[in-house]
């Protein structure tokens, strides 16, 4: 194995503040609820004392909205819109690399992923939506589709910029306001989102930012003044939204778990497999929602396949997010850690064959080796939950219909992936699986063109493209 | 000579491409607008929504992936067969709506058309809602309308056919199967409508039909976790928040319904078709 120096990235380019505040009627204010204090995963230090939202501020951020938008937003041109978010996409770019590493800091993931992934994706989607703002007319929903109003949206830890762009762009875009919550382990880059916002001179009220727990987040959804909900994050608290909006009218979009089957024939080329399969489940530590957690290999070449994906994962270097060489970061909170380790557990008691990269873990820190285990079969609690950290679950199949049976036996339907040179087998696969997204030979692409969301019980409605726009118009 | 006495029709309920009596033995009456008796309907129970949702999910795979072309031709079929029955449909929709003969061949008029309209629609749904996706990178990316699944359909209480029809047809026009709830107090046009679909190409369980109570079957549906979505069109306003709270349980896609029943013999766009559509979003490298 090559060995590698350290090269950390300077943290001291994420300008870290000692406090955060919330961004309300575009003022950063004090929050009336209890300060949180957000943790480095890689060291447990704290990093920043932030700012919460009491039920009162939920309360002013969603008037401080509609306000805006009834008297400027809602009624701009289009085209003025567009600017600003354009602006937006711009002035993301410009502090790019800040964002990078203040991203890395506050969600453990490595450096190179925040770099290459999560910043430009974001600022990519404020630049994408930010030209849909004059041309909604063309979007097949009517010749004037008009905004719903005010939008709550509540987002996830594991892509904490890149979600609020997916977020806040389409729903600029179409001409509402909104009022977000960042996820409360990772407030930090929303609230550098949020002073982009101002210096790109947005309206007071268009954009709130109220970081909190999950009480800010169920205090903004069940707000009556909110038309629009959008949400990502787990199938439990989805559900629990889904009820709680039950018969109050609002629109309601829901982006949530998944449990990937990522299948491999016999007549894929095994080593560019092996780097999709890795890619797929140990990217951002399989903090993913369409993360490929389940991998269904033909049993011809199981056993081939195994041993290139374990010396091939064996090379992962896990360790300091901030060092451009890391593969693999940190998990982002240790509840999230515990939860991994007792999915693990039960995968070992119930039978699986356990193996676990043997790279060395730093002595502090919220990290878990990359595990892959075999032997498992479509009953076990590793086949069916989602684990939402770096492990792999292995299964195998011998026919085509066989994968596609177990593919599909899931609630879920997020994303799959399918492995093999056969180009009618590719799209014979891709009509059969009912996932929202099928990645063939690749995995875990992201655009803002290619609309994004789940079948069942991964959610409703999609991100991106054309189609995103439906979620944030009245049609 | 006594004038012939006419053989008169026993109402039952569709499901799986057959006619079942309620399996619960439970009829009801039914009247027209003048309370003056018309039959006895089956009145479904729980059991036979069970029963609907298993024909519906064993249909699902052979319409969904029957081509955009072969859906049209079989809803345009259906159109075709409600013209050769259009006077008996008249005379049901008068007796069951209360309205005079030439407003019910009127709305009769209208059903079939929107039968047209949406046989019409099949193989271009896809053209109009999916999209090549221009990523920034060396990708072919695509997506795709498809269908959600098994669609649990409250008919429309007041328009008996022309609003039954309006919910039924872009339902099933994409691919998606059926269990659907006739208006309770004029349920007779629902399952003539039903022998119409046995006797066309629709393949058994692609559409069934229930009579009966619907605020006693509407929970059964709404919380059947086989079922995929649902659509609130003829559900009893006091009960749309409980139905939407079940369906949340299984992350049900739920399209609501306004308070007041729309004017069904408006135009009508595309929204319904949509409301039971996923998007698919395809990606392949591109290279050598």
């Amino acid at each position: 194995m090559w060995e590698y120096a350290p090269a950390p990235e300077n943290r001291d380019i994420a300008n870290l503040k000692p406090s955060y505040r919330m961004y309300l009627d575009g003022e950063f204010v004090e929050g009336g609820g209890e300060p949180l204090k957000t943790v480095n995963p890689a060291t447990e230090e704290v990093l920043a004392e932030v700012s919460t939202a009491a039920p009162s501020d939920v309360d002013r951020a969603v008037k401080a909205a509609r306000r805006a938008h009834e008297r400027v937003w809602g009624r701009m041109p289009g085209a003025e819109r567009a600017k600003y978010i354009f602006r937006i996409a711009r002035m993301i770019a410009e502090r790019s690399r800040e964002l990078a590493v203040l991203e890395s800091l506050d969600n453990g993931k490595p450096i190179k992923e925040s770099r290459d992934v999560d910043v430009p994706t974001a600022s990519a989607h404020f630049f994408y939506h930010a030209g849909w703002a004059d041309k909604l007319g063309y979007a097949g929903l009517g010749p004037d589709p008009r905004p719903l109003g005010v939008a709550g949206q509540v987002i996830p830890w594991n892509f904490p910029l890149l979600m609020a762009a997916w977020k806040l762009a389409p729903a600029l875009a179409c001409g509402n306001t909104v009022v977000l919550k960042p996820a409360e382990t990772t407030p930090l880059t929303a609230l550098v989102l949020a002073e982009i916002i101002q210096q790109a001179e947005l309206p007071p009220g268009v954009v709130n930012i109220l970081p909190g727990a999950g009480d800010v987040g169920a205090e903004l959804v069940n707000h009556p003044g909110v038309d629009k909900v959008a949400f990502t994050g787990s199938t439990d608290v989805g559900k629990l939204i889904q009820r709680s909006l039950a018969g109050s009218g609002k629109k309601l979009t829901l982006e949530l778990g998944g449990k990937a089957a990522n299948v491999v024939f016999d007549d894929a080329p095994l080593d560019q497999a092996v780097e999709g399969i890795v890619n797929g489940i140990f990217f951002n530590q399989g903090h993913v929602c369409c993360a490929g957690s389940r991998l269904l290999v033909q049993e011809s070449v199981a056993d081939e396949l195994l041993d290139k994906l374990r010396t091939r994962v064996s090379t992962l270097r896990l360790g300091d997010p901030l060092d451009k060489n890391t593969d693999v970061g940190a998990i982002n909170s240790r509840e999230q850690l515990n939860k991994i380790n007792e999915l693990v557990s039960s995968g070992e008691a119930e039978g699986a064959t356990r193996w676990t990269s043997p790279c060395p873990l730093p002595d502090k820190g919220f990290f878990f080796a990359p595990t892959v285990f075999a032997d498992v079969s479509q009953a076990m609690r590793i086949a069916r939950e989602e684990i939402f950290g770096p492990v792999l679950s292995v299964l195998t199949f011998r026919t085509p219909d066989e994968a596609v049976a177990k593919a599909n036996n899931t609630p879920y339907g997020l994303s799959a992936g399918i492995w093999t040179d056969k180009g009618s087998r590719i799209l014979w696969m891709a009509n059969k699986l009912r996932a929202g997204v099928v990645w063939a030979n690749t995995f875990n692409r992201f655009d803002p063109t290619a609309p994004f969301g789940g079948y069942q019980e991964s959610g409703f409605g999609r991100e991106g493209g054309r189609t995103g726009l439906e979620a944030y118009l009245d049609v | 000579m006594s004038e012939r006495l006419s053989v008169a029709k026993t109402y039952k309920l569709y499901i799986g491409g057959a006619f079942p009596r309620s399996e619960s033995g439970r009829s009801y009456q039914v009247r027209d607008s003048k309370s003056a008796f018309l039959a006895n309907a089956a009145q479904a129970s729980r059991k036979d929504v069970r029963e609907a949702v298993v024909a519906a999910r064993k249909a699902f795979g052979g319409w969904a992936r029957a081509t955009a072309y072969n859906r049209g031709q079989v809803l345009y079929r259906v159109a075709e067969l409600l013209e050769g029955r259009r006077e008996q449909f008249v005379t049901e929709v008068a007796a069951s709506e209360g309205v005079p003969l030439k407003r019910a061949q009127s709305i009769v008029d209208g059903a079939i058309d929107r039968w047209v309209w949406y046989a019409g629609w099949t193989d271009k749904i896809a053209t109009v809602l999916g999209a090549s996706n221009p990523v920034a990178g060396p990708y072919f990316s695509f997506s795709v309308p498809e269908p959600t699944g098994v669609v649990g359909v409250l008919a429309p209480q007041s328009s008996s056919l022309l609003g039954l029809v309006s919910v039924v047809a872009p339902v099933i026009a994409t691919g998606n199967t059926a269990v659907v709830v006739g208006s309770q107090d004029r349920p007779l046009p629902a399952i003539t409508l039903s022998e119409v679909l046995a006797t066309s190409d629709v393949p058994g369980g692609v559409v069934n039909i229930l009579t009966g109570r619907t605020a006693e079957l509407a929970p059964w549906l709404a919380s059947h976790a086989d079922v995929n979505a649902l659509d609130l069109a003829g559900a009893p306003e006091s009960m749309t928040a409980e139905l939407e709270k079940s369906a949340a349980n299984t992350v049900k896609r739920v399209l609501r319904a306004k308070p007041a029943e729309p004017d069904w013999a408006a135009a009508q766009d595309i929204s319904r078709l949509r409301a039971f559509l996923e998007t698919k979003t395809v990606w392949h490298p591109m290279g050598v």
